[in-house]
């Protein structure tokens, strides 16, 4: 089947999982509210007993206090749910639709291959009429947005990651939140993540794929605020959703801008107009398309977590581990490299922006690296990670290897949802115990976990052979050696480098390897993940291994050029692909090995580091912590940003507002209802007046009048009938007298 | 003829001083005796235009009944006290002045019109000679206006009613 | 002396309507102003008879027949309401009959 024709069915198929669950989920789990406080899947240590009485006492022996829940029939969830009979559906339905779409993408990615021109535009129908408008240039334009979907080599890459590690995820989760209250609620929101993430990547116009933007937000907060019981999870979603539109309001504005300025948003016609001699690059100073990919740029920090607007993906963690590993590792994070990767012609502009771009991801890599050093939660050493390594890619795409970006994002997608996953795993296996300081020498007790996340450490570390010393080796040759880098960007990868192999081998040494300092209650839980969970782990390990081959660096020119295949898979879409081929031969080889085996040294200096830390000596890190309270301290708290933001923003915001509002409220409200009182007995008077004067005085002038004019006729009514026949005669006599006249 | 005006003169001269007498004596006796004089000249002036039936009706009816009847009135509502007060009420000279304007003006018609007063024939089919007024009368009054003769029949039937409702004590 | 014509039964009886008309609006006894209006009734009757004569019809005199006996029926009920009066008001004084003032 055309598979190439039918790429609108891929986001769709998701949708369908969600709207199922939205309308039979209730029917299949009849069990919605999470009522677990901890983590799914796990017992709740602190539960006496598996009591299941459903009175209200229980709720108090929850360890984590929230407020009642309005559902006092589920005290500990997990304990008491029979599972439906059905459930295995939502097994079948969600994977499934995941499962369908990737073998769609797939699919579709191979006769895209087959074709000579590797581009294909499926437009189902126009979605926003014609209206026409002015550009900035004085031309007339139509604005028109149609609801199409465009496969080329970047989306191909980026729907097979989506859909891949979404399935994977999907199955993980069946295991992961097997024992978990809100299951139906979990998977449908999965789905809907899985379809708005891929109608963010199908996309064929910026407004379509803001839909996705926006959709993938809003189920990144849904989902962070799954155990919405507890007040930190609510919060974080929160905050998650509140700094990404942050970030949004600077991509609308761009994005318009860009409307403004070309008169088109669709990525085709975007792409021809600007790589037209019409426009050159800005250079000189600030022009239009400047502030354009500077607004863009301030989107994607928002939703792939760059400095500034970072701070909402470590309180992230908050979610469920596979909504981490989907969203935040592999996923959503990635959709800010993805756009202005989608926007290369843009940036190629645009250097004033390139190199901000870049230094903000230099500098957010080595500032969440040095976080990440002193963590103690095992989700946050990852979160802190992954801000890290889209540092990474921002910086890659700063320098222009626009190509290498996507590469690690493939790549860090693998490995990142391995150490996400299974660290997912260790914590069910800990029975909810997240902290590092009570884990150690689980390596024996949880094996298949231990190789698992090995792989993965292994590979982000950058050692050869595994994926992300592919990917991340070329971004810091590219640093080094691209026209638009320059040696302190190197450095600071180099770096940060260090500094990731350390804190993810600190990770692995204090969890998997030394002493046990687990709790003896958890100790007698431990166990490994069932096979649902390690099933996926596995494959992701070996994608791990396998998924750097196909970039390997042009140095090593014992393997052919099908070990750069992905190069030349996305050299259309990049026009400095022949660029860059072009500047590639102005640097020498030898420069190019010295940095590699800088980069391998350092890899491997970071992790021995480790081991001498915390493995063979570990009281050094307790002294190095003594001897530097406040850097450590400062570490700790992220260097206090969260703090700054609150006095900033939060404060800010709330206190003038509320000073404005308040004033508002008395000055103009409540003058208003002052006014409208004040102007109620106003009528009212100038009413009474009328009433009295001219209405009452109407009546009375009538009555008087009467009187008046009665008077006379009074007067003659005497009672005396004499009288009244004194008038008949002188009527007569009138009579009479109309005669004599006549 | 000239006994006709003799006697015409007379009778005018009874029925008007009658009338004047009646109006302006202080004592209603003496008022209704003069009234009584006057309708006597009244029934002579009947029988001088040939309305003997009239005449008798007149006597027997008029005098004879309702004269009667005000003397029994008067008899029996003591008018002794009226008689010592004020007699004209306040109105009377501008009621003077109104009806001689009145009579003014009747005299002004009446000197205007009288030749039209001359009827040569009479204008109506005349009545077999051989007849008298009461027949005449009797003839009339039971044939052409036997309906108003019942009418009055019952109009009188009312009066008498009337009159006793009025007099009595207590209704 | 000229003959009496009809003319002269006009003016004595438009003479005697009046002198009853002055008897009816001046006197303030009840009485007499019932007595008053007999007289303007006889004046009419005068007429009617005057001009049945000249007229040679019996029509008048039928006429005057029914005036004599509405004067009849006047009269007596005239009277009664007299004496009702006189038994509630304790006078025949017309100037003193007002209830019916404004």
């Amino acid at each position: 089947m055309n598979f190439l024709e039918t790429i609108w069915l891929i986001p769709l198929f998701p949708l369908l999982g969600a709207a199922l669950m939205l309308i039979f989920g209730r029917v299949l789990d009849p069990q919605p509210v999470s009522a677990v406080a901890i983590a799914p899947g796990v017992e709740p240590i602190f539960e006496h007993g598996h009591d299941h009485s459903h009175t209200h006492d229980h709720n108090h022996t929850h360890d984590h206090d929230h407020p009642h829940t309005h559902d006092h029939s589920h005290d500990h969830g997990h304990d008491h749910h029979h599972h439906s009979p059905l459930k295995f559906l939502i097994n079948l339905i969600c994977p499934g639709m995941v499962l369908l779409s990737f073998i769609f993408s797939a699919g579709a990615v191979w006769q895209l291959s087959q074709q000579a021109h590797r581009v294909h535009e499926v437009v189902n129908f126009t979605w926003i009429a014609g209206l026409p408008f002015h550009m900035s240039n004085g031309q007339l334009a139509t604005f028109q947005m149609d609801w199409g979907f465009l496969l080329d080599p970047l989306s191909s890459v980026m729907i097979l990651v989506v859909t891949g590690i979404g399935f994977l995820i999907h199955v993980y989760s069946t295991g992961y939140m097997a024992h978990d209250n809100g299951y139906y609620r979990f998977f449908g929101y999965l789905n809907l993540f899985v379809f708005f993430m891929l109608m963010l990547v199908l996309a064929n116009n910026y407004v379509l794929l803001f839909v996705g933007w926006e959709g993938v937000g809003l189920c990144s907060y849904l989902l962070i605020g799954f155990y919405f019981q507890k007040k930190s999870a609510g919060d974080a979603g929160k905050k998650a959703f509140i700094v990404n539109r942050v970030g949004d309001a600077g991509f609308i504005i761009g994005m318009l801008m860009l409307l403004s300025t070309l008169g088109t948003l669709k990525f085709t016609e975007v792409n021809a107009v600007l790589r037209t001699a019409a426009f050159t690059p800005e250079v000189a100073g600030i022009g239009a398309l400047t502030v354009i990919t500077l607004c863009m740029f301030f989107g994607a920090t928002g939703k792939s977590a760059q400095f500034p607007l970072y701070v909402w993906l470590p309180d992230a963690m908050e979610g469920p581990t596979p909504v981490s590993a989907l969203i935040h590792a592999a996923t959503m994070v990635t959709a800010g490299v993805y756009m202005i990767a989608r926007s290369s012609a843009l940036f190629e502009l645009t250097p004033i922006t390139s190199t901000v771009v870049a230094s903000i991801g230099a500098f957010t890599a080595i500032l969440a690296a040095s976080i990440a050093l002193v963590q103690t939660d095992i989700k946050r050493v990852l979160a802190y990670s992954t801000v890290s390594q889209l540092g990474y890619m921002f910086l890659a795409l700063g320098v222009g290897a626009y190509w290498v970006a996507v590469f690690h994002l493939m790549t860090h997608a693998f490995f990142k949802a391995l150490l996400f996953l299974g660290s997912g795993s260790v914590i069910h296996a800990m029975s909810g115990q997240q902290d590092m300081r009570c884990m150690g020498g689980l390596k024996d007790k949880i094996p298949v976990t231990f190789r698992t996340m090995w792989i993965g450490s292994v590979a982000i570390a950058g050692i050869p052979g595994l994926a992300g010393f592919f990917s991340k080796d070329e971004i810091l040759w590219q640093a080094y050696s691209s026209p638009k880098g320059a040696t302190l960007l190197w450095a600071v990868g180099l770096a940060t480098a260090l500094m990731t192999a350390f804190y993810m081998w600190r990770m692995m040494y204090l969890t998997f390897y030394g002493p046990s300092r687990v709790a003896p209650e958890v100790a007698s839980h431990v166990h490994e993940s069932p096979v649902s969970m390690t099933g996926p782990l596995t494959v992701l390990a070996i994608g791990s291994i396998f998924a750097g081959w196909l970039g390997v660096p042009k140095l090593w020119t014992a393997f052919g050029e099908n070990f750069r295949g992905f190069e030349h898979w996305l050299e259309p879409v990049f026009a400095t692909a022949a660029v860059e081929a072009a500047k590639e031969g102005e640097h020498s080889a030898s420069i190019e090995w010295t940095l590699m085996f800088t980069s391998i040294g350092i890899a491997i200096a970071g992790i021995l580091i480790a081991r001498y830390f915390y493995l063979v000596k570990p009281h050094i890190p307790v002294r190095i912590c003594a001897m530097f309270p406040r850097g450590h301290r400062t570490l700790s708290n992220k260097w206090y940003l969260d703090e700054i933001y609150d006095f900033l923003f939060v404060n800010g915001l709330c206190k003038g507002g509320g000073l404005l509002l308040g004033s508002f409220d008395r000055r103009i409200v409540d003058g208003g209802v002052n006014g409208a009182g004040w102007f109620t007995r106003f009528m009212a008077t100038l009413s009474a007046w009328w009433d009295t004067w001219v209405i009452d005085g109407a009546v009375r002038l009538g009555s008087f009048l009467v009187k008046m004019l009665s008077y006379p006729m009074c007067i003659l009514q005497s009672g005396r009938v004499q009288g009244y026949a004194f008038f008949v005669v002188i009527g007569v006599l009138v009579f009479f007298g109309y005669y004599v006249v006549r | 003829m000239l006994t006709d005006t003799i006697l015409f003169y007379i009778f005018a001269l009874l029925v008007l001083g009658g009338a004047v007498l009646t109006i302006t004596r202080n004592s209603a006796m003496h008022a209704a005796i003069s009234l009584i004089v006057s309708l006597l000249g009244v029934a002579g002036l009947y029988l001088m235009q040939s309305a003997e039936f009239l005449f008798a009706v007149q006597i027997v009816l008029y005098v004879g009944g309702i004269m009667v009847l005000f003397l029994f009135v008067i008899m029996l509502v003591n008018l002794d006290q009226a008689a010592k007060e004020r007699q004209f009420n306040r109105q009377w000279m501008i009621a003077l002045i109104a009806v001689l304007a009145v009579g003014a003006q009747v005299a002004y018609f009446i000197y205007r019109g009288q030749d039209s007063f001359h009827f040569a024939a009479p204008l109506i089919a005349g009545v077999p000679a051989g007849m008298g007024n009461t027949e005449q009368i009797a003839d009339s009054l039971f044939g052409e206006y036997l309906l108003p003769f019942e009418i009055a029949s019952v109009l009188l039937l009312v009066a008498v009613v009337g009159s006793v409702v009025m007099a009595k004590k207590r209704i | 002396m000229h003959p009496i014509t009809t003319v002269h039964y006009l003016a004595l009886s438009a003479a005697l309507l009046l002198i009853g008309t002055v008897g009816v609006l001046t006197r303030r006894n009840v009485v007499i102003i019932l007595m008053s209006i007999e007289l303007i009734l006889n004046a009419v009757n005068i007429n009617l008879i005057a001009f049945s004569h000249a007229l040679q019809n019996v029509n008048g005199q039928i006429f005057a027949i029914f005036v004599i006996t509405d004067a009849v029926a006047e009269a007596a009920v005239g009277l009664g309401i007299l004496i009702a009066l006189f038994r509630n008001k304790e006078t025949v004084q017309a100037d003193e009959i007002d209830l019916l003032k404004w």
